[in-house]
């Protein structure tokens, strides 16, 4: 009586393996149609971004940094932590790192704010998917990263995937929270003078939650940010795969150095994401 | 249908009969069983239902400011919202310019909004990321209006509500009575044909809430929208409206012109609703107005006049043309005064500066006339022709048959 009975026991792992290994076998196809998506996207940042001279992106994150914060020894300083990390020697891994986050970002977003949208229409998806993304966030990543690299292989394509399933639920229940958090009397108002659902979507609400979707756009970026090391394990070049080979090697220099380059790097998207994201605010 | 003599013109605007709103999981059931007839509060307490309308029917005619007036949990809003389907009708039917709204489906309905009806919100409504003009000529946008033609509108409608130089602004940073002004000119600006007003003056102060009050009155001149105006201010019911209906716990308990629910209040509730209100703003003209004994008619020479005069027994009496306009005042002493200057016109008798009145002045408004004369003041209607007139003493009469109503409710 003591000992928890046999005959309660649920045989989960053997349907998961079972549904991997049926996934697999027929759908093949279509995750490699998936990954070839993702890896067009991926490279085609990754190249723009190698690309680009050192002193453009310099300027050009300069220039942001001050018109979004509006002060000039803002933009100055972003700048400045941007040329700390070329002098470490870590310009083109970071530029990798970079176009794996913006992949990442730009993909989650296309699937998290309409998702959000539909939640917010619907009390019933929501109440489906809020457990679904709790379990997202909690689900410790490497039980996915195996997974991930049995659809895709190794390499980028599953570090974006994985990435992907860790950062697209805080702009998923942003959009949500953004659109069920605007007035009622201004969405009745809007029905009442003959708006369909489609221009109470576009003229009313999504413009009153866009403050609450910036802050999503801003999360999403950072836990984007939190995955590189975890995606390097799999193959993801970058910043990340410095820190993991530091790790190895017991070179701590070198991987403090690395990960101070991941610090920087997080400082100066979540400053300017987040300035604009307080920029959208309005008076109510 | 009663009352129907008081509105501007008789075509039906909007048509409720027996309309029905509770709110629960099965409304349907239960109005269908015996408990529709139960009391708001029972409903509540035996079926977890609550109970807005009940069996609510009235008519608003064209071009007519109908008002609802009610406590809060009246019902009032509920009914409001309903014409529009803003809030589904358990049961009944809303008939807009003879269709079924209740009917419509959602394309129908959209149009209904877009091109009939308007609507002022308590609360404005107004979009706060948009500037006055662009929420002004939000009705036009959602119409599919091309750009230049909606600011061309927009701007037309802020100049009339007084607020021009205001356009770029947002909402946020204007003052409560002009965020309402640009939620009379959003409602304006699509020039519909129904005017739906959920207590728009509510949040606002008493002087601004007056003022706003007045220039309603002056813009419904100009435009003759037809107009539901929902309150719960009895003052600015008996101000504003043609008729009024009267709500409490979800069911109309009276519908009359503003003289009637003073005068004649249905039940205790709408007379203690009442008691606070003074008559001499609501009491017109009309209700205290006599018809004189004797009046001349401008065929008739000064000798005949004063012998009509002298058989009934009087000093003074109103001289009217043929179609019974009024031409003015004549008493005996200024005939005697023609008949010695051998003067053969009667027009000549006529006493000069005479004070008028219409049907509609409110006994507040006729003192002053009254303290500036020592006749009766001719009651006119709108093509000057004479009608009645109305009697120092009746205006004196009736503030004291009005006090002496107040205290018999006091009694029981």
């Amino acid at each position: 009586m003591l000992e928890f009975p046999e005959f309660l026991q649920v045989p989960l792992a053997g349907w998961v393996d079972a549904v991997m290994g049926w996934l697999l076998a027929n759908l093949g196809g279509i995750f490699d149609a998936i990954g070839h998506a993702i890896l067009f996207i991926l490279l085609y940042i990754e190249r723009f971004l190698l690309w680009l001279p050192w002193i453009v992106v310099v300027v050009l994150v300069g220039v942001v940094a001050w018109r979004v914060m509006r002060l000039w020894w803002a933009g100055l300083l972003m700048a400045a932590l941007l040329v700390l990390i070329g002098s470490f020697g870590y310009w083109d891994l970071a530029m990798m790192t970079v176009a794996i986050i913006t992949a990442s970002v730009i993909i989650s977003l296309a699937l998290g704010i309409p998702t959000g949208i539909l939640m917010a229409r619907s009390n019933f998806v929501e109440s489906a998917l809020k457990p679904l993304l709790d379990a997202m966030q909690t689900m410790p990543s490497f039980v996915y990263l195996i997974p991930a690299l049995m659809f895709f292989g190794l390499g980028k394509v599953p570090a974006v995937f994985a990435t992907i399933i860790y950062a697209v639920p805080p702009v998923i229940r942003l959009t949500d929270l953004g659109i069920r958090q605007v007035s009622q009397s201004v969405v009745e108002a809007a029905q009442a003078f003959g708006s369909s659902s489609r221009q109470i979507l576009f003229e009313v609400q999504l413009p009153l939650a866009l403050p609450s979707i910036m802050v999503g756009i801003n999360q999403t970026t950072m836990m984007a940010l939190a995955m590189v090391v975890i995606a390097s394990m799999i193959g993801a070049r970058g910043l990340g795969l410095e820190v993991l080979l530091a790790i190895n090697r017991i070179e701590v220099g070198r991987g403090f150095e690395a990960g101070l380059c991941i610090v920087l790097l997080a400082i100066i998207i979540d400053r300017i994401t987040h300035a604009m994201a307080a920029r959208q605010q309005y008076a109510a | 249908m009663k009352n129907n003599a008081s509105s501007p013109n008789g075509e039906v605007c909007i048509e409720v009969n027996a309309l029905w709103k509770i709110f629960g999981h099965n409304p349907k059931q239960l109005l269908h069983s015996e408990m529709r007839s139960a009391t708001k509060a029972d409903i509540l307490e035996k079926t977890g239902h609550v109970l807005a309308m009940r069996d609510i029917s009235f008519n608003v005619n064209q071009g007519e400011l109908f008002v609802i007036m009610g406590l809060s949990g009246s019902g009032k809003s509920t009914l409001v919202r309903c014409i529009l389907r803003l809030i589904e009708p358990t049961a009944g039917k809303i008939l807009v310019n003879g269709d079924d709204v209740c009917s419509y489906d959602e394309s129908q309905l959209i149009d209904l909004r877009r091109h009939t009806t308007s609507m002022i919100f308590q609360h404005f409504g107004l979009f706060p990321h948009r500037s006055v003009i662009d929420n002004v000529a939000y009705g036009l946008k959602v119409r599919g209006v091309a750009k230049e033609e909606r600011y061309a509108r927009a701007r037309e409608v802020i100049a009339k509500v007084g607020l021009k130089g205001w356009e770029s602004y947002l909402p946020s940073t204007l003052s409560g009575g002009m965020q309402q002004r640009v939620g009379i000119a959003r409602a304006l600006a699509t020039d519909p044909e129904i005017l739906l007003m959920d207590e728009p003056f509510s949040g606002l102060d008493p002087l601004i809430r007056r003022q706003m009050q007045d220039e309603l009155l002056d813009l419904q001149m100009e435009v003759q929208k037809t107009i539901l105006f929902v309150t719960h201010d009895l003052h600015e019911a008996l101000k504003l409206g043609n008729r009024i209906a009267i709500m409490r716990d979800g069911a109309i308990i009276q519908i009359g012109t503003p003289e009637e629910v003073i005068t004649t209040p249905s039940d205790a509730y709408v007379r203690e609703f009442v008691m606070d209100a003074s008559p001499a703003k609501v009491l017109t003209a009309s209700s205290i107005m006599e018809q004189p004994n004797v009046l001349l008619y401008e065929w008739q020479g000064p000798k005949a006049a004063l012998a009509t005069l002298r058989t009934s027994n009087m000093d003074d009496a109103f001289l009217v043309t043929r179609t019974r306009k009024l031409l003015g005042l004549v008493t005996i002493e200024r005939l005697v005064e023609v008949i010695r200057g051998k003067g053969n016109s009667i027009r000549e008798a006529l006493e000069p500066d005479l004070p008028t009145c219409t049907a509609d002045t409110v006994v507040e408004d006729l003192f002053p006339l009254a303290a500036s004369t020592r006749y009766p003041i001719p009651v006119l209607d709108e093509r000057g022709r004479f009608t009645g007139e109305v009697h120092t003493s009746s205006i004196l009469v009736s503030m004291i048959q009005e006090k002496e109503v107040e205290t018999d409710a006091r009694v029981p």
